[in-house]
């Protein structure tokens, strides 16, 4: 085990598994931040609404798929080792975001796109479903005991910094395209959404790299050397009451309650602030980029001081903030963008014409922005997009956009507000990993702590901005309506955490 | 605290039998309400995943009722006998 720490000193491992693991968040997570887009090209256009549920059903298909990632690729990290099973899971999920990005459009294959994009998105749900555990039980197995929650924080960063590596892609991407920014925005619409999915075959293939140097974990060699690995990890995670009742524990205590305000923070938000408060595309995605910047250093403060006070109540005190401040905190970013009952300034609106000639074609696109002031700052802008014909005569107007631009205050009142949702998810997120180690032995750990987590994230976590959004549609005299969902989950996992986990740190998870 | 462990038990299963049913009641309402595609798959998928997770929550619950989780294991041997 010695030799084999020399070769791969816990920096490198920290690494090399963090690095494989932020790459397949980002592929995972451009998907969902691109989902408008991704609806208007690959589904029968109509009802917008429909099209985005369509698209968020195709987004909750790679979440429901996770927890089978987890027990097909757990079962292999088993019994194979965990270096090639999350060297697998690199390959299929790269694959699978660049043949994303391949695949033509709606309106050029029918309903091939819709189907071949869904069965992509499944791909990556399964190979999602199979890394975390890797990495994290990987990291882990080489940790110190006195340091676990303090190592494997870095890997707890890797989704959240994922994230943000998607935004800022999509960002840079969108801005790109032409000098002129409509135009850029529409050649982003048309195809340059493709090039996020393109690159991550370059940054998996780096990825690659760095992992096929890496050694497989001590512990797992020295199980597989005394024979002593599992015959069926799945059969022994969940057939044997000892374990299965750990498994529904860390799934019912923890990490279902971890996965909703995960969710909650990171993308219901970002729903909410565009959908609801119509906050311009960009300052949405500005502002949580600021905010995930700030927090992000929290993971690892909350892990290491996991390792001082134990688990359990940091996790559950994340909890807790997030039950008793979601509907407040979401109250004042609406009552912060609101502009219903603030008085415009009628002297300031402006109007600004742009015709763009199609090269060629007989029609040229007049995109038509008004600009409408309010006295708190916000500025309304409307565009719409209209077809002119050369004949000069016919006029189509084909789409209308309505987004407030917020001014600086209230931008910034808006970072701190998805910063303090961040925090909550760094205290529930940033000791799990270290949590979830600890309560299962070597010999099925990669499967036993994949399953409950994708459940929690999967199942639970990643369908919330669906739920929150389907709640919103059927009961529509409240806005905040959606928030209930992650705050009773939020709210029975407390119970649960609170009453039935232990705060022990294991000191020795090497058996 | 070991008695409120047990006695939770039953709610957890109260709860998992009473919110499961309540999505199932939910799904055919909506159905019923707009028998598109859209709606039937979005509903069932909810009542299809939900389905094992509510009787995950039963098990929890029953386990709990039976004294399960009175102690946690300390040892890998203790989950593994």
């Amino acid at each position: 085990m010695n030799a084999t720490m020399d070769k791969n000193p816990i920096r490198k491992v920290i690494f090399a598994s963090s690095v494989g693991t932020l790459i397949e968040w980002y592929d995972f997570y451009i998907f969902g931040s691109l989902a408008p887009i991704i609806a208007a090209q690959f589904f029968p256009k109509g009802n917008p609404t429909a099209a985005l549920l369509s698209t968020l059903a195709t987004f909750a298909a790679g979440f429901i798929v996770r927890p089978f990632g987890a027990l097909v690729f757990g079962r292999l990290g088993d019994k194979v080792g965990r270096k090639y099973t999350f060297l697998l899971t690199l390959v299929l999920m790269g694959g699978s975001t660049f043949a994303i990005g391949l695949v033509p459009g709606y309106e050029t294959i029918g309903f091939a796109a819709p189907l071949l994009v869904l069965l992509l998105r499944l791909i990556q749900g399964l190979a999602l479903g199979g890394e975390y555990g890797g990495a994290a039980t990987y990291v882990a197995e080489y940790s110190p005991p006195n340091r676990r929650g303090f190592y494997t924080s870095w890997i707890q960063t890797t989704a959240t910094l994922g994230l943000l590596l998607s935004l800022g892609v999509i960002l840079i991407t969108r801005k790109s395209l032409a000098e002129d920014e409509a135009a850029s925005i529409r050649a982003f619409e048309s195809w340059g959404w493709r090039i996020p999915f393109w690159l991550s075959i370059v940054l998996v293939g780096m990825s690659i790299y760095i992992r096929l140097k890496m050694q497989e974990s001590p512990l797992f060699s020295k199980l597989k050397a005394e024979g002593k690995t599992s015959t069926n990890p799945i059969k022994e995670s969940l057939m044997k009451r000892s374990n299965l009742k750990m498994v529904l524990l860390a799934l019912f205590g923890a990490t279902m309650g971890q996965g909703v305000v995960w969710y909650t923070g990171q993308f219901y938000a970002q729903t909410f602030l565009e959908n609801v408060c119509k906050v311009d595309f960009e300052q949405t995605r500005t502002i949580l980029i600021w905010a995930i910047v700030f927090a992000t250093p929290l993971f690892v403060f909350f892990g290491n001081w996991s390792d001082k006070v134990g688990r359990k109540w940091i996790i559950m005190g994340g909890l807790l903030l997030a039950v008793v401040s979601y509907r407040p905190i979401y109250r004042m970013m609406l009552d912060l963008t609101k502009i219903e009952t603030v008085v415009m300034d009628d002297s300031k609106t402006k109007i600004e014409r742009v015709i763009s000639p199609m090269g060629g074609k007989a029609y040229s696109l007049q995109s038509t922005t008004t600009y409408h002031f309010y006295q708190n700052g916000i500025t309304e802008k409307k565009t719409s997009t209209d077809t002119l014909f050369n004949s000069g005569v016919e006029k189509i107007q084909t789409q209308v956009k309505s987004a407030r631009l917020v001014p600086d205050d209230i931008y910034w009142s808006l970072v701190a507000l998805i910063f303090v949702q961040i925090v909550f998810v760094t205290m529930v997120y940033g000791p799990i990993a270290a949590f979830l180690v600890e309560i299962f032995p070597t010999k099925i750990r990669y499967t036993s702590m994949s399953l409950p987590y994708h459940l929690g994230n999967g199942v639970f976590g990643g369908m919330t901005p669906f739920i929150a959004v389907l709640l919103g549609t059927i009961y529509t005299n409240d806005v905040l309506v959606g928030l209930w969902y992650p705050i009773a989950i939020a709210a029975v996992s407390l119970l649960i955490g609170v009453i039935y986990l232990t705060n022990r740190i294991d000191p020795n998870v090497n058996d | 605290m070991n008695s409120i462990k047990k006695y939770l038990g039953l709610v957890w299963i109260f709860l998992a039998i009473a919110s499961y049913s309540i999505l199932l009641k939910t799904t055919v309402e909506q159905i019923n309400a707009k028998p598109t595609t859209d709606t039937i798959i979005q509903w069932s998928i909810f009542a299809i995943i939900f389905l094992p997770i509510a009787i995950g929550l039963v098990i929890f619950g029953w386990l709990a009722w039976k004294g399960a989780y009175e102690q946690l294991p300390v040892s890998s041997k203790e989950v593994e006998d």
